[in-house]
């Protein structure tokens, strides 16, 4: 079965810094993937309502805002609650890097901090797909 | 034939009971396989078309810009107001050079996301010209097979979707706005035909009155239907006009039915998928016999050199192949 | 500027010069490459001489500091009569923790206060909504009603003092509880000094904290341009940012085009809402980026007052002088700081500070060298603090007014700026005005281009970050980052149910009414929103209210 790897990319929270989501969208359609946007300010639930639906292979989040240690776990819990086990979940932001054991003991499989080539993200996701 | 589903494997006929019984996840994971794989979209087809059918469809197409997004998330609002389940599919581009693409149309319809009546699905043209592909329609089918009462399509707006969403959509909402200068052209260039409703947009900017005007002209130089295609005026983003238009839709799919043109149309779209069906199958039959034997290369030289002209090739291999 | 006799020998010696002594350097040595950018991507020539600025007219381009069309400064004797404002963001977890970094900025040095909100405060939401689950503190102080603005400026005397506050979409409520706070003070409001931020076209282009539709944020917008010119004379009513235009990823001519066209959709709102232009304008302040390439950013200063001036004056026949000059805030540019060895990012914050004060900033916040790590700590800010007193009083930029100006290049690059910006002023006129360019996405894919292009050039090492994709080491995770306490929330959701269980609901309720009602109507909402605050309506309940009548903003992607 030969098809495009599907994206979620979304803001979780209140958080309106876009450029770095925008620019990594862009990145990974030039990859060749399909890249679904959802725009800012999306609650947990949101996210999860669309990544079900839209079967991605993968839920990438950006944060700069400082609430990732609630919010990246609660996507995590809810998709699990809807039995998902088989999507690669990323983040990405601005995250003191103490912060990362906690997020990824959540089930965050990777996170990206600033500074990281984007060629390595999506060398990352093309190794790592669940599914 | 199997689907991985969270590291175990599942039968198709398990899937679709699932979808039947209302599971989004299932949808969604049938969606992804006939979009992907067209052996377990064949074998996905054949089990559900019992359930198809029954889902008034709804396409909206117009310009970029034009506000389709926003729009399909009011009507979606109304619609599940009164109680209905509907399915969306909402089209953007494919990257002709990455095969990738930026699906953001769920942007516009946020609030939709958790409504347990909505599903929505965004899905790339992957080369098919900005047009419906055959994934699209199968895509349909299987929302319209897990019981939604009303399926839009959200066309990209540009070149071929907007003539290909009439073969698929029983009711075609096309949508204008003020302002954006090829309006009037894109509506000279022949897509006047396909609008069963013309939705003017944006209706309280400047220039609205006189697009709607040109649009009403437009419509009386072609007398020659039996309908002439109302005109709305929306303003979509303060949720203005959007009674209006359901109201329409919905005296559109009453019309259809009332003069037989619903049948009609679906036994037509019924039709030309048939003979998709039968001429992607003789393709397949007579490119795989004749590429075993190299014997397509071999014509090719001999048209090239002159010797022969393809209309005798034809007759040749055709006569050749043993059925 | 010169006269043409000379202009033609120049020319004749800069042909000799290229084709005998730079051609015979080039065949032995060639320059290292091909191609020369500025910052934001724009040609830069080997040489500039005379030729370049021929068109420029000293007295009609460049003129004298204080004077139309204030190219050299907004003031007659600039950092000779004080230097500009020392004026630090800061904020962060309860009113009680920021007041406390406040007096320790003020005992400093820092002499303007800046005042950053958290995101529910932002997006006007109170501690306890759901949205606000995880955010309250975070990136700024949480205000949930005037209680807390009392908090947040006890002991701080605000005839004294002036504060900016970065609030947008709720600024009318907070700019109300900064009166309520000086009315308990004994303060009257006329002597007031300070900023509200309330740009809601930037927030909706690039950074995110909007509210309101267009309409009606533009309304309260007015309306607090008409009550300030009425009651608070020395506040600066709005300030018109392109900060975030550039840390969204614009180019330098970008910002200057997108905020000088946000100004334009100001002005014409205020207009249209009936006041005459030299009663609000000599309030409207601007708020620009520091980036890193040097010159071509004191270049862009420059031409962003020279085409404020033009536009005012020709565009809409200002006739008070204080009309046309472009005051404005800068702040280093967070974006070019690194998580890689941080403290390079002390060194990118001194040049570019640099940058600000030879362009001629009125006021200057510099960034902290763990900015792309989390919030600052006290040490980190203080280093920044100290970056500005030193080029305060040591480097001696300060002595003479608009230092750089007269050079050929950067003369040259401030009319390649004001021309580029003009272009796309030009452009969303075409289109209907900012407000309409914004709804089109046309701004935003404009500046999303230039974003991925920024950001494909440092992939390829075309463009070079120090520490990221040049000069890299291995480093040890950075300690002592500010962490804010999680337990703030439970704090500020308990502060808040002590004030609705203290203040007379009844009233509360009632000055909400009549609220809603003005919001039906058409007018000055101002007055409505200070009665609600002094009754400690809760900022949530007022943007509520707001958010029934005027319904909230849809985005409008383009990427």
């Amino acid at each position: 079965m030969n098809r495009p790897i599907r994206v979620l990319i979304a803001k979780p929270g209140l958080d309106g810094h876009d450029r770095g989501a925008k620019v990594i969208a862009r990145a990974l359609r030039d990859a060749g993937m399909e890249v679904i946007y959802t725009g800012l300010r999306q609650t947990p639930e949101q996210i999860v309502a669309a990544a079900v639906q839209e079967d991605v292979d993968v839920v990438g989040m950006s944060l700069l805002s400082g609430a990732h240690n609630y919010l990246f776990p609660k996507v995590v819990e809810l998709l699990r609650e809807q039995g998902v086990n088989d999507v690669l979940i990323l983040g990405g932001g601005i995250i003191p890097e103490e912060d990362i054991p906690g997020l990824k003991e959540a089930g965050i499989d990777e996170i990206f901090t600033p500074g990281t080539p984007i060629s390595k993200m999506i060398e990352f996701i093309k190794n790592n797909l669940k599914r | 034939m199997l689907m991985k589903w969270d590291g175990d494997l599942m039968p198709y006929s398990q899937l679709i009971e699932k979808m039947l019984a209302g599971d989004k996840r299932a949808c969604a994971r049938l969606i992804s396989a006939v979009e992907n794989d067209p052996d377990a979209a064949e074998k996905i087809m054949r089990q559900i078309h019992p359930y198809t059918g029954k889902a008034h469809i709804v396409g909206i197409t117009g310009p970029p810009g034009a506000g389709k997004s926003t729009l399909t998330d009011k009507i979606v609002k109304k619609l599940i107001k009164e109680g209905k389940k509907v399915g969306v599919i909402a089209v953007d581009p494919t990257s002709p050079y990455s095969g990738g693409s930026i699906l953001g149309d769920r942007i516009r319809m946020q609030d939709l996301a958790l409504s347990p009546e909505v599903f929505i699905r965004s899905m790339g043209t992957r080369g098919h010209l900005g047009g419906l592909s055959k994934h699209t329609r199968n895509a349909l089918k299987v929302l319209d097979a897990a019981g939604y009462d009303y399926i839009i399509i959200e066309t990209v707006g540009v070149g071929q979707s907007e003539v290909d969403i009439v073969k698929v959509a029983d009711t075609v909402v096309m949508v204008m706005v003020p302002g954006l200068g090829d309006d009037i052209q894109s509506i000279k260039a022949g897509i006047m035909e396909i609008g069963d409703i013309f939705a003017i947009n944006k209706s309280d900017l400047f220039g609205a009155d006189r697009t709607a005007l040109e649009v009403n002209m437009m419509l009386d130089l072609n007398p020659d239907t039996d309908r002439r295609p109302p005109v709305v005026k929306v303003v979509a983003v303060k949720n203005e006009g959007i009674d209006d238009l359901i109201k329409e839709i919905k005296d559109h799919l009453s019309y259809l039915k009332e003069s037989g043109k619903l049948e009609e149309r679906r036994k037509n779209n019924i039709k030309e998928d048939l003979v998709e069906l039968i001429e992607e199958e003789l393709r397949k039959i007579v490119l795989t016999r004749t590429e075993d034997k190299n014997r397509l290369d071999d014509e090719v030289i001999e048209i090239y050199n002159k010797n022969k002209n393809a209309y005798e090739v034809r007759d040749d291999l055709m006569r050749r192949l043993s059925w | 500027m010169f006269d043409k006799e000379k202009l033609s020998q120049i020319k004749e010696e800069r042909q000799k010069w290229e084709e005998g002594l730079l051609a015979k350097t080039l065949s032995k040595a060639p320059e290292s490459k091909k191609e020369f950018k500025s910052g934001s991507g724009f040609e830069v020539k080997r040489l500039y001489t005379p030729e370049d600025i021929e068109d420029i007219d000293y007295l009609r381009d460049i003129g004298f500091p204080g004077q139309y069309p204030f190219t050299r400064g907004y003031q007659p004797t600039m950092y000779r009569g004080r230097p500009w404002t020392m004026r630090m963001y800061a904020g962060f977890a309860t009113a009680e923790e920021s007041n406390e970094r406040y007096k320790y900025l003020v005992s400093q040095g820092s002499t303007g206060l800046s005042v950053a909100f958290d995101l529910p405060t932002q997006i006007g939401y109170d501690s306890d909504h759901p949205l606000a689950q995880g955010e309250v503190g975070k990136v700024g102080v949480a205000i949930d009603s005037l209680k807390d603005m009392e908090i947040l400026f006890d002991g701080i005397p605000l005839d004294k003092v002036s504060t900016s506050m970065t609030i947008n979409a709720p600024a009318a409520v907070l700019l109300a509880m900064y009166i309520a706070v000086a009315e308990k003070q004994g303060v009257s409001p006329d002597k007031l000094r300070g900023t509200v931020q309330n740009d809601i076209l930037k927030e909706y282009i690039a950074r995110g904290t909007y509210i309101f539709p267009t309409e009606p944020s533009m309304r309260l917008i007015t309306n607090i341009f008409e009550y300030c010119s009425k009651y608070v004379p020395n506040w600066n009513t709005i300030s018109i940012s392109g900060y975030h235009i550039r840390e969204a990823g614009s180019t330098a001519a970008q910002e200057v085009g997108f905020t000088l066209a946000d100004g334009i959709a100001y002005v014409e709102a205020a207009i249209k809402a009936g006041l005459d232009v030299d009663t609000f304008a000599p309030r409207l302040s601007f708020f620009f980026n520091s980036h890193n390439d040097l010159l071509e950013e004191v270049a862009k200063f420059r031409a962003a007052r020279r085409l404020w001036a033009r536009i005012m004056k020709e565009r809409f026949k200002a006739k008070n002088e204080k009309s046309m000059m472009l005051k404005f805030h800068t702040q280093t540019a967070g974006c070019t700081l690194t998580a890689q060895q941080p403290d390079n990012n002390i060194i990118r914050v001194a040049m570019q500070a640099l940058a600000a004060v030879l362009g001629g900033t009125q006021s200057l916040h510099t960034n902290s060298r763990d900015e792309a790590l989390a919030l600052p700590t006290t040490e980190s800010v203080t280093i920044a603090l100290r970056t500005q007193q030193i080029l305060a009083n040591e480097t001696g930029v300060t002595n003479t007014i608009d230092p750089l100006a007269g050079s050929y290049y950067v003369e040259a690059k401030t009319k390649e700026i004001e021309d580029k910006a003009m272009e796309y002023i030009t452009k969303i006129d075409e289109l209907g005005g900012a407000a309409r360019a914004i709804d089109l996405g046309y701004i935003q894919k404009e500046i999303s281009d230039a974003a991925y292009k920024y950001q494909m050039e440092i992939e390829t090492k075309e463009r070079i970050v120090v520490g990221v994709n040049k000069y890299q080491v291995e480093e040890e995770a950075p300690k002592g980052l500010l962490k804010v306490d999680p337990a703030v929330a439970e704090m500020q959701k308990q502060k808040l149910n002590e004030v609705k269980a203290k203040r007379n609901n009844a009233a509360v309720e009632e000055k909400l009414k009549a609220l809603k009602k003005a919001c039906e109507g058409t007018e000055n909402l101002m007055p409505y929103i200070l009665d609600a605050v002094r009754e400690y309506a809760t900022l949530g309940e007022i943007c509520g209210v707001m958010r029934e009548i005027f319904g909230e903003y849809q985005q409008s992607v383009s990427i």
